[in-house]
């Protein structure tokens, strides 16, 4: 394709611009703001990226660059210093005990299956029972008769670790028929699957339920999902979301971290419909 | 003397941009290899070959099988091709002995909008259409046939639009000398402008397989990704890309080496893929072509 000779330069003109305009911002601030990264679980994520916009708001001189990836790759940064704060939607495990962590919410793992799927809820044994292959078809759980869908989470998601807490079992044992991503893979296949059963957090499955998409979250060993039962501690499978530190981080990021702990970001935690933690 | 120097000028910038694009890809190899490095030290690579399943996570039974994954991929691939060639290719030649000369700028418009629109929406519309429909035939939905027909028709206006460039090409002196000599339209069809546009079909279905073995988002979405060899159409399977872009994330140590080591086997797989098709295309083309 030859372009008219105008295009070029006004094309030309655009890139000089643009170049022009970059260079400008990496010299424009007077003195370097400070820099504060925090790496690590996509459930904590959206809200220390809340928390964080606030911040900067009321501390002109931070910058906080919050980036997601699953709580290992948090806790990996914080060990090697990549990131001055980690994330993380689990418990700490024992040969990670060289770093601290922070609570600054709880979040509850959910069983969600399809709107039309008369099963109210599920205890430990079934849930147990569905994932090693032994009960394979809703009949045996007063539902239709239906080959049991069962979708489970993919190595090395946090909710995978903590639904594998919860039930005792290894990833080996899992028999599962499809393997999903994000909250939201396992949200789509079961309201496109009348037969399926899957597990994601409390908060995505309550607000997509409310807004119309054909899914259920069900009670689990008696307990509604609710926040209200993560926050007196009845609800069975909750998971603490965390803030990950080593040694002693930088006082930016000490304040920041001391800004996540406190009252001032409870809204926010309901915003998102996790849990505050009781200060 | 000015102009010697500006033609030393181009002649040396186009050189380093040419290079460049070609370093590029040794660049990604390179990078490939360090990063696999540690699976090839620590000797898991004979793992990838003989282990049954991929279970990088699992503390008491760990797997590292890539064989279920590199079979989904080729398997994928294949399917999908066997689905968009022969429609890509029917419609190219539709679309060149057939239609009016009025709606051909329409069909052209119509697989470029469907060329254009991006991997990820494609993979939405099968996890929300496709697959419950797939689901009612034989659960669970998630398959190697919704991921082969979702693939399909992503790669289908590549195979079109090149099979349409390739007969185009064709010289109308061929085909209207086989109308003066009487030929039909079908006889034309088959016997001088197919052969003719051969390699240039076989140029775009080359271009669409190495899009569908690479392709990620929307595959992710709907095959399930179950790394066990398929023994149906209905069965989920788990392609190497989307082990990596589930897990990438996630991953850390000897489970992130593992995934540089799968990307690494998929290049090597692609370029020897790549290479044979190329070698076989040489040596289809006739002599004085």
């Amino acid at each position: 394709m030859i372009w008219p000779i105008n295009l070029v330069k006004k094309r030309f003109l655009l890139l000089s611009l643009l170049s022009l305009a970059l260079t400008h911002c990496g010299g424009d601030k007077g003195k370097t703001p400070t820099q504060i990264t925090l790496t690590g679980s996509s459930t904590v994520a959206p809200l220390a990226a809340d928390a964080a916009k606030r911040y900067e708001t009321s501390h002109p001189e931070v910058r906080i660059d919050v980036q997601s990836g699953g709580s290992s790759r948090g806790i990996a940064d914080t060990r090697s210093g990549l990131a001055d704060l980690g994330m993380a939607s689990r418990a700490l495990k024992p040969d990670e005990n060289d770093l601290t962590a922070h609570r600054i919410a709880m979040d509850g793992v959910c069983v969600i299956v399809h709107r039309d799927n008369p099963v109210a809820g599920f205890d430990k044994q079934q849930l147990i029972d569905i994932y090693t292959g032994k009960i394979e078809n809703w009949k045996a759980l007063g539902g239709p008769d239906r080959e049991i869908v069962v979708a489970n989470k993919a190595e090395g998601r946090a909710t995978l670790e903590v639904f594998l807490d919860y039930t005792g079992l290894d990833s080996a044992d899992i028999q599962a028929d499809v393997v999903v991503g994000e909250n939201q893979q396992a949200i789509k296949t079961v309201a496109g699957n009348p037969a399926a059963i899957g597990y994601v957090s409390i908060g995505a499955a309550v607000s997509e339920a409310e807004v119309g998409t054909p899914i259920k979250p069900v009670s689990c060993d008696g307990v509604p999902p609710t926040t209200e039962a993560v926050a007196n501690g009845e609800f069975p499978i909750t998971r603490p979301l965390q803030i990950i530190t080593k040694d002693d981080p930088s006082p930016a990021a000490q304040a920041f971290l001391d800004y996540l702990k406190s009252a001032e970001i409870d809204d926010l935690v309901e915003s998102h419909l996790y849990v505050p933690i009781s200060h | 003397m000015s102009r010697s120097r500006t033609d030393r000028f181009v002649q040396w910038s186009l050189g380093g941009l040419a290079v460049l694009s070609g370093g590029l890809v040794l660049l990604i190899v390179v990078f490939l290899l360090l990063g696999a490095w540690p699976t090839i030290q620590s000797g898991l690579l004979s793992h990838l070959l003989t282990d049954e399943t991929w279970r990088p996570g699992s503390d008491r039974d760990p797997q590292f099988g890539l064989l279920p994954m590199l079979a989904a991929s080729f398997l994928v691939t294949a399917l999908s091709i066997g689905i968009a060639a022969p429609f890509g290719v029917a419609g190219a030649v539709f679309d060149r002995f057939y239609l009016p000369p009025g709606f051909r700028r329409w069909n052209h418009r119509l697989l470029e909008l469907l060329a254009g629109v991006p991997s990820v929406v494609f993979g939405f519309w099968g996890l929300t259409v496709l697959v419950p429909a797939i689901n009612r035939l034989h659960p669970p939905g998630q398959s190697l046939l919704a991921a082969s027909l979702v693939l399909s028709l992503m790669i289908l206006p590549t195979v079109a639009l090149t099979s349409q460039a390739a007969l185009r090409a064709v010289p109308e002196s061929e085909t209207l000398a086989a109308a003066g000599l009487g030929l039909g339209r079908a006889r034309t069809i088959f016997s001088i402008a197919l052969p003719a546009a051969k390699s240039g079909i076989g140029g775009g279905i080359l271009l669409a397989v190495a899009r569908a073995i690479g392709e990620t988002m929307a595959v992710v979405m709907v095959c399930g990704n179950i790394a066990e060899f398929p023994s149906s159409l209905f069965d989920p399977v788990r392609p190497v890309t989307s082990t990596i872009a589930l897990e990438m994330g996630y991953a850390s140590a000897d489970h992130k080496a593992l995934l540089y080591t799968a990307g690494l086997i998929l290049v090597l797989a692609v370029a020897a893929l790549v290479g044979w098709l190329a070698f076989r295309g040489s040596k289809n083309v006739p002599a004085s072509g």
